[in-house]
């Protein structure tokens, strides 16, 4: 073998062996989610679909997985919502503070969770709130707004400003050209930044631990139970979100690569 | 010379138009002001804690507003090592998953340009980990590295391990493990940047007799490095406050905690506010120094 | 907003003008009229405030000063979506995510005429492209785009139609032909059009009547020949073709004739064809209405006569050579003679005279710009 063809399959064969080192987790937690264990999930004891279909059995899996979804959810809404607006008016509209705005969407991006989550710990503890549902919403929300921005200012830079004018030409309403037309060009942008709101919600621990009081989540139930042992039905969890992202994942790129295509063909 | 015979001439530019006014402030003031109330009040929240002393009447967790500086005389003192062991293990596994990440976003960026299939399984797969709970992969490694899991026994019977040697709970178990959460946060960055490489820039540069290894210091990794310097701080910022890794119950042991350990314990735990918060806005501080100085001479002002 | 308008073109005049933008002004003083059912042009160079105040008509940007009227009527006030007029944008501003026949129903269904979808296949037929209405915009070619955005436009029977820069985006070929079908198309609709360009050759091509723009105002309104033949100011003559120049004071000047004299030798021009006819002058001549000669020619009061100098440079663009001509003590001259067969054989090098009538010299109000004046 020349030291040229060595060098040729060097790299893809690095990339390889990084990306099976990278799946060794996710491979064993799907793994033992099938785990037939007594009190531990530490030794393989054999298959069992126990887990996945009776899940809801280990006492708070599903409550925690339950309140993830929900503060995921309404926090990814009121994110992409807030994001959204502020984006377009960073890309379209001239202001003023212009960078003291950049500055307050980017110290987020830069502040350790575990600041943000003792700073909002320490603000509910002044303001006499109790912390629960609604104290992770309101934490979530804000650490998720700047990646929205970001996200969404992306796509908002790519949209020709002509193609509103032209819609305003042609007798639409400004209210009218943002839902024909800017809307749903920007959709894309809009649901990847939705997307990985939700996706960074509901992985949340650190700001969760500190602002969520007795309130579990699945990422804290994880933490709670790891000091005895993380039953199997929390990798049945685990692993049924992973398979659900991504089934989404490849059909996004599926459904983006069928369009593609489409528009090719004349 | 007052006798001229001129044709059309090349014009100046025509300025775009702008809009101001109240549809910018409608759109800007919600998300603002809900930054400035829950992201901007807390951080003033953490300086007027990190200040306060113990309540006159003694009760556990109570604090009375005061100019306590010597909390963090006490912070320091009391946590230097945590301070210097979590600087010490961001940096080091900031640089191995820098050298990790780059070589996967150079391949999957530059060299699986041309094909769309590939390089969608590729980034699927870079972003694969995000999908699994943070701290379900965390513990599975831990199970992975646990006294008595095979790769331990097996080192153990071909004598690279001595039979009471252990992986869990030391800093190469720490380190380990912040280095495999963090890979795709450097590796996303750098491919975005890579992505837009213009590759005509590296052949022009083979082309004025570089050699790959020279082309590739003196072309591809400059131009790269907006990128870098974005994954760099992805990683290191997170790295920096995370007590996940580190803690007792997943890869860490009685001498590994980092900073974020010692804010978790003393805010959640004891209740000593005053000190975690002390110990907090240091660490803040010592991020937004870090932060505008590297982005200062990186010359990336740009980041958002 | 479902009222039918007016299926013909309507005047539209503006009345003073004025567009501010922050540290500089971009429009200034601007009044126009133009009559219904003419193909109008906006020529200027970028920058000279021409898409400004296209994008004021249309309603995209308003004015800090003025009126616009149109049918008689103030739309000054109006928003966009309110005026019954129509735009082709300049990168045709299609939008992607509909199909060909829903882009130009478009207008018709925020109206809420009848009707949208069979009013948008006649547009479509009309710019011959029903074939491709299912097509995605990005699925069409330049020229296609540019007949879709014309369909876009034209289906709302507008007062007036806007075309900004509309074949800017085409190669030469398809621009030309794009020429000839929108000014055929203009003649069979009978609307206003109000076209903004930069090109001289489009503008004079298709326009009834062409409005020179410079820096904000108008520096010449008229006929496309008239503009060429008689440029009252040194931009107009600069911005429309190739001039000679000559700068200097007049020396005598009567009903029928006015002279300069430049660097001792006499210049003249009819008086009717001059903007000024004291103090310091510019007159110039198109290098088309100029001639060389091998002998001098005989004096004569209708001949403005220069020379002898020498041919330095001869260029052959097909239907005329351009001679470049360097008379001693004048400067150079560019002279363009006809392909016919008729101009002398002449070679690099050659010493030959300059004329042209008298009557082919214009006289300008102004002084090109750069110019030192000669006393």
């Amino acid at each position: 073998m020349t030291r040229f063809s060595l060098g040729k399959y060097l790299l893809p064969t690095y990339v390889f062996l990084t990306f099976l080192f990278l799946m060794i987790p996710i491979g064993y937690t799907f793994a033992f989610s099938f785990n037939d264990s007594i009190k531990s999930n530490i030794i393989w004891r054999g298959f069992t679909l126990d887990n996945w279909l009776n899940v809801c059995d280990q006492a708070g899996v599903c409550g925690a997985f339950g309140n993830s979804l929900l503060v995921a959810v309404i926090a990814t809404a009121v994110s992409t919502v807030l994001g959204t607006m502020i984006a377009i008016a960073l890309v379209r509209y001239r202001f003023k503070f212009r960078s003291a705005t950049n500055l307050l969407l980017f110290l987020p991006l830069a502040t350790p969770e575990v600041v943000m989550g003792a700073g909002l710990a320490a603000q509910f503890l002044d303001f006499g709130w109790t912390k629960g549902l609604t104290t992770v919403i309101i934490a979530h929300v804000m650490f998720t707004l700047s990646f929205v921005v970001v996200t969404v200012k992306a796509r908002v830079a790519t949209l020709d400003p002509a193609l509103e004018e032209a819609g305003r030409d042609l007798y639409a309403s400004p209210i009218q050209v943002f839902w024909k037309i800017t809307f749903p060009l920007l959709l894309p942008g809009i649901l990847s930044a939705a997307m990985l709101a939700f996706a960074l919600s509901f992985d949340d621990f650190i700001i969760t631990q500190f602002n969520s009081g007795s309130v579990d989540t699945f990422p804290k139930f994880v933490y709670t139970a790891a000091a005895r042992g993380i039953p199997p039905e929390a990798n049945v969890v685990g692993s049924f979100v992973f398979i659900v992202a991504i089934a989404i994942v490849i059909a996004v790129q599926v459904r983006s690569a069928m369009k593609k295509r489409k528009l090719l063909s004349k | 010379m007052a006798f001229v015979a001129f044709g059309s001439q090349a014009p100046a530019k025509e300025q775009g138009p702008s809009k101001t006014g109240r549809v910018a402030l409608f759109l800007l003031l919600p998300g603002l002001f809900y930054l400035a109330l829950f992201f901007i009040t807390p951080l003033v929240s953490l300086i007027i804690t990190s200040l306060k002393a113990p309540s006159a009447t003694g009760a556990i967790g109570r604090y009375d507003l005061g100019l306590e500086f010597g909390n963090y005389a006490y912070a320091v003192t009391q946590y230097a090592p945590q301070i210097f062991r979590s600087f010490s293990f961001a940096v080091l596994a900031t640089v191995i998953a820098l050298a990790i990440s780059y070589p996967i976003a150079y391949f999957i960026a530059v060299k699986s340009r041309n094909r769309p299939l590939l390089k969608g399984i590729l980034l699927t797969l870079v972003v694969a980990p995000f999908f699994i709970s943070f701290l379900l992969r965390t513990f599975a490694w831990k199970q992975i590295f646990s006294n008595d899991s095979l790769v331990v026994n097996v080192l153990k019977d071909i004598g690279v391990f001595g039979a009471d040697s252990y992986i869990i709970g030391t800093n190469f178990a720490v380190v380990f493990g912040l280095v495999y959460n963090f890979i795709p946060f450097m590796t996303l960055p750098i491919y975005a940047n890579l992505d837009r490489l213009d590759l005509s820039l590296v052949e022009a540069g083979s082309d004025l007799y570089a050699s790959p290894s020279k082309t590739f210091r003196k072309i591809t990794l400059p131009l790269s490095l907006p990128g870098v310097i974005s994954g760099t701080l992805l990683t290191f910022i997170p790295i920096s406050g995370d007590y996940v890794v580190a803690s007792r119950d997943f890869l860490g042991g009685p001498d590994t905690a980092m900073i974020g350990n010692v804010v978790e314990a003393n805010f959640l735990r004891i209740q000593d506010y005053p000190t975690a918060s002390a110990i907090s806005v240091m660490l803040m501080a010592t991020i937004v120094v870090f932060v505008s100085a590297y982005v200062r001479r990186s010359g990336t002002d740009d980041l958002l | 907003m479902a009222t039918e308008f007016i299926a013909r073109g309507q005047d539209l005049e503006l009345k003073g003008i004025r567009k501010e933008f922050p540290g500089f002004v971009a429009v200034d003083n601007l009044n126009l009229k133009i009559p219904a059912g003419e193909f109008f042009a906006l020529l200027g160079p970028s920058g000279c405030g021409k898409t400004t105040t296209l994008r004021m008509i249309a309603g995209l940007e308003s004015p800090s000063k003025g009126e616009i009227l149109l049918g008689g009527k103030d739309i000054a006030g109006m928003k966009p979506h309110e005026r019954p007029v129509n735009t082709v944008f300049q990168n045709y501003a299609l939008f992607p995510h509909m199909s060909v026949l829903e882009n130009v129903a478009f207008g018709i269904r925020q109206r809420k005429l009848t009707d949208p979808l069979s009013k948008a296949e006649k547009a479509l037929a009309m710019v011959e492209l029903e074939h491709l209405a299912q097509r995605r915009p990005q699925q069409l070619s330049g020229g296609q785009q540019q007949r879709v955005a014309l369909a876009r436009a034209l289906v709302n029977r507008p007062s007036l139609l806007l075309l900004d820069e509309p074949l800017g985006a085409l190669d030469l070929k398809l621009r030309r032909q794009m020429q000839i079908e929108l000014k055929a198309i203009q003649m069979e609709v009978g609307l206003t059009f109000l076209h903004v360009t930069h090109d001289q050759e489009e503008a004079m091509d298709m326009a009834d009547t062409v409005a020179v723009m410079n820096q904000g105002h108008i520096e010449q309104l008229g006929a496309p020949e008239v503009l060429y033949d008689r440029p009252k100011t040194a931009f107009v003559a600069k911005f429309l073709g190739q001039s000679n120049m000559f700068i200097g004071k007049v020396t005598e000047t009567n009903s029928e004739t006015t002279s300069i004299e430049y660097k001792g030798k006499k210049i003249t021009g009819l008086t009717k064809r001059s903007e000024k006819v004291t103090g310091v002058i510019a007159i110039g001549v198109r290098p088309e209405k100029t001639y060389f000669h091998e002998t001098q020619p005989d004096d004569d009061p209708g001949l403005n006569i220069l020379g002898p100098g020498e041919i330095t440079d001869i260029r052959f663009t097909g239907v005329s050579n351009q001679y470049q001509i360097d008379i001693p003590g004048i400067g150079v001259m560019t002279v363009f003679a006809q392909n016919v067969g008729r101009s002398p054989v002449v070679e690099l090098g050659a010493q030959v005279y300059v004329s042209w009538k008298i009557e082919h010299s214009f006289g300008l109000s102004d002084l090109p710009s750069g110019v030192e004046e000669e006393h």
